[in-house]
């Protein structure tokens, strides 16, 4: 148990080693309440008083993190890794056991104070599900119910998570099919200084020649972001490395900055040199801080080979350093320019834009956002020449991909292929039998049937983030839908209208055709209202958060219609209220429970 | 200055042009109507209703906040912009407690004269009954956060004018709400005075002004026109 005095010191420890940088506020949250495990509101007057915020502002950036805790929570915090994989593979299941085991619901706080057990999305383990975080920080993988009978013998003995056994800590790599990337760069190819040694123009323009597309999703040519930041007004730029990889089924950037983190690095300063920056960020999803003392201690040796500081790689004048920030719980921090809010130490809300962050991002610096896949392809392409990447894939999107392959297959992990390489290569070597429909690029991206196979991994076809879940043909799609709405709810901001209150409507409406709320049945009325919403949110949302929420559940219910039809069976409207539960206050008073004190309905009992 | 200055069309009309505009000041100054609820010309854009959205070039975007640019065409007053501003109207009237009859802003709530004017005539989604106390605590005006649609113009007016950081967002999602920031986090410990301007520049009934209810009679408010009395 940590004292009161103790608890003060230690945060004051951290507001002097963040110099009292309000713009670090995320990342002295982060650490304070690592010391204090929730952060009482006394605690955060204290920092807002030490940083010069108001309290209101330092509550807002609190309240807005879902990795920030403002009520409490126990000494050892498990949060079950909540991906539609990890269920799947039985988390739900395992989460009841261990809660049962401990004597507490998902939320609640152990009366000791000793332990709390809830949900938290996806964590990015889908191929050794199910996972849990600890104190967010290390991971369990591939639990099941011997682990987790183990797991409530330790949470009830207060045993400290350093003396958990070491082989629930492992993570593996899990790489399946390593084309140029994942088999990282070969020995004979230049190093950095020899690269670096290039004018910044001729760095640009073999990654204009690569035809590059960014791999974060959007897949804007990476030459034409950088050539946008290099000519904005300004002296001090910014490169960030985007490994917020918050797409449910999202693993791949796990691996590259596991076992090529040198390669990511070597893409970031490639591009500092490229657009003139001197400071470089590495936004690192809260979810990884597992990774990050291993992170650190490569950004350290490169520190000390010259390839990071002043002179980088011995180019006289080239000063650049890289700074890794912690991300708190927030996906829709892997928005650019949210992800830049967050940096500066504020709630993730995707900005107005114009203007965009490459005129205007990180402290009002012109700054380059790429992801990791992105910079680690950069290097690649830094040595061996934009043309030997314009070679590989399709025209319009050339080079290759990583996909983060889970769900039902016989082989999960991470598999490498040229981009247009076609959806049922994938499913064939990934050991998929009897597919359903695979989702590529997680919820925010396309539900391919298996009708559609033959469809291309591409930008010209189906592009991708990196998630490939497959579906077998005992998975139902409606609740696939459903629980990917029930992220996106839980994910937005909750600035603009259509997303804050059309995701939570989403929600409310599959839950009544789930019979999950009101009185029950659903009609056709139900599905009307579902088109309807999925309108409004496509057309009318701040950022892509909100106006993919949706994809899932018009995918769904294009190609997998009958799932929605067979909870539609109501012949006419049927409210959302249970109107005979109403009652049940009326006939409590009266004493009465005939037939005649309850609502007929047609809903069967 | 140029010969001819220079315009873009809103459905068919050209409006002039001055540096940094964006779609929805440039209508305004030549009064045009875009609907709108979290925008005011006294401070910076949220972008956070949507009201505003319209289609520029075909494409979606809202108004308040997207620089407009000679020679565009933008399009709002399209049946589908239309739904589209009934079906966000209807959102925020479910997601607070709105009860426009019992409201001393009824008649002055740019709210119920977007829902009026939009045609709403039913809520079309379910009420969401959010439970949100009311703060009376401050002795000259009253919070009623079942009334707050988070446009943040309060928030950004007590930033940007009063210079007083007096409010801020909190929570995510559904459960994003105003904060005061007071030790209390109540209006009456803030520092709010009912002079300043964030005290005034609520489009709804959420930040009132207290003891002037009623002051002017109804049928001669703000929004008590032909084409608002039904």
């Amino acid at each position: 148990m940590v004292d009161a005095a103790t608890v003060a010191g230690g945060v004051d420890a951290v507001l002097g080693r963040w110099q009292r940088d309000p713009h670090a506020l995320v990342q002295i949250l982060r650490e304070t309440q690592a010391l204090t495990h929730w952060l009482p509101r006394p605690l955060l007057a204290h920092i807002a008083a030490a940083l010069g915020l108001t309290l209101a502002h330092v509550e807002g950036v609190a309240g807005f993190y879902r990795f920030f805790h403002t009520r409490p929570v126990g000494r050892t915090r498990v949060l079950f890794s909540d991906n539609i994989t990890d269920r799947m593979l039985g988390s739900e299941t395992l989460l009841a056991q261990l809660c049962a085991r401990l004597g507490v619901a998902p939320g609640e706080v152990d009366a000791q104070g000793r332990f709390s057990v809830d949900r938290c999305s996806c964590t990015g383990l889908c191929d050794q599900g199910p996972a849990l975080l600890v104190n967010h920080h290390p991971v369990v993988t591939r639990l099941d119910a011997a682990r987790v009978d183990a797991l409530a013998d330790l949470l009830l003995a207060d045993t400290p998570v350093e003396q958990w056994p070491a082989a629930w800590f492992d993570v593996i790599d899990g790489v399946q099919r390593a084309d140029v990337l994942l088999s990282g760069l070969a020995a004979d190819t230049p190093a950095l200084p020899a690269v670096l040694a290039q004018s910044p123009q001729a760095l640009l323009d073999e990654v204009a020649t690569s035809g590059l597309r960014g791999r974060g999703g959007a897949g804007f040519p990476t030459a034409r972001k950088w050539q946008a930041c290099r000519d904005a007004a300004g002296d001090l730029r910014v490169v960030v490395c985007n490994a917020d990889e918050g797409e449910p089924g999202t693993f791949k950037d796990r691996v590259l900055l596991a076992s090529h983190a040198d390669a990511v690095f070597d893409g970031m300063t490639v591009a500092a040199r490229a657009v003139g920056a001197q400071q470089g960020f590495l936004y690192l999803r809260g979810e990884y801080r597992f990774l990050l003392p291993q992170l650190e201690q490569v950004l350290a040796r490169r520190r000390a080979q010259g390839l990071l500081g002043r002179d980088v790689g011995g180019v006289a004048g080239f000063g650049f350093d890289i700074a890794i920030h912690l991300g708190a719980g927030a996906y829709v921090c892997g928005e650019e320019s949210a992800l830049i809010e967050s940096l500066e130490g504020k709630r993730g809300t995707p900005r107005i834009r114009p203007p965009f962050p490459v005129q205007a991002g990180y402290l009002g610096r012109p700054t380059v956002v790429n992801n990791v896949e992105t910079f680690c392809a950069v290097a690649h392409i830094a040595r061996r020449g934009g043309a030997w990447w314009a070679g590989i894939g399709t025209t319009q999107s050339t080079g290759t991909k990583i996909h983060s392959v889970s769900g039902d297959c016989a082989r999960p992990g991470l598999y490498e292929y040229p981009l247009g390489t076609p959806i049922a290569q994938i499913l064939a070597d990934c050991g998929a039998r009897d597919v359903q429909a695979v989702q590529v690029g997680g919820p925010s991206g396309a539900c391919v049937p298996a009708s559609e196979a033959g469809r291309a991994i591409a930008f010209e076809d189906v592009p991708s983030a990196g998630a490939f879940m497959v579906f077998d043909r005992t998975r139902d799609l409606f609740e696939v839908a459903r629980h990917f709405a029930r992220f996106f709810a839980h994910e937005s901001c909750g600035l603009c209208t259509p997303c804050r209150v059309g995701t939570e409507l989403v929600v409310r409406r599959l839950d009544k055709l789930a019979h999950a709320r009101g009185a029950g049945s659903a009609s056709a009325f139900d599905i009307d209202r579902l088109h309807d919403l999925d309108t409004v949110l496509h057309s009318g949302t701040h950022c892509g958060l909100g106006a993919s929420a949706c994809n899932p559940l018009r995918d769904t219910m294009r190609h997998f219609g009958a799932a929605y039809a067979q909870r539609a069976t109501a012949p006419q409207f049927q409210p959302d209220v249970d109107l005979d539960a109403e009652l049940s206050s009326a006939r409590r008073a009266t004493g009465r429970s005939d037939a005649g004190a309850h609502l007929h309905t047609d809903t069967p009992a | 200055m140029s010969a001819v200055d220079p315009t873009f069309d809103l459905d068919g009309q050209p409006v002039a042009l001055q540096p940094g505009d964006t779609i929805l000041s440039a209508a305004a100054r030549a009064g045009l109507d875009i609907p709108h609820l979290c925008w005011s010309e006294e401070v910076s854009g949220s972008a956070s209703c949507r009201l505003c959205t319209v289609l520029a070039e075909g494409r979606p975007v809202a108004a308040c906040v997207t620089p407009a640019v000679a020679g565009q065409k933008v399009e709002c007053r399209t049946p589908s912009l239309a739904t589209q501003r009934l079906r966000l109207l209807q959102m925020l009237f479910v997601e607070g407690n709105h009860f426009c009859p019992g409201c001393e802003k009824s008649g002055n709530c740019l709210l119920q004269v977007q829902a009026e004017r939009a045609g709403m005539t039913d809520l079309n989604f379910e009420v969401l009954n959010p439970e949100r106390p009311v703060d009376a605590s401050h002795p000259d005006v009253l919070f009623e956060p079942n009334r707050c649609i988070l446009c943040q113009l309060c928030v950004r007016a007590s930033d940007e004018i009063d210079g007083k950081r007096v409010f801020a967002i909190g929570g995510h999602g559904i459960a994003t709400r105003l904060l005061i920031d007071s030790p209390s986090g109540r209006l009456g410990d803030s520092a709010l005075s009912v002079d300043d301007r964030a005290a005034h520049i609520c489009p709804v009934g959420a930040l009132l002004p207290k003891r002037v209810g009623f002051a002017v009679p109804i049928g001669q408010r703000r929004f008590d026109t032909e084409d608002t009395r039904g």
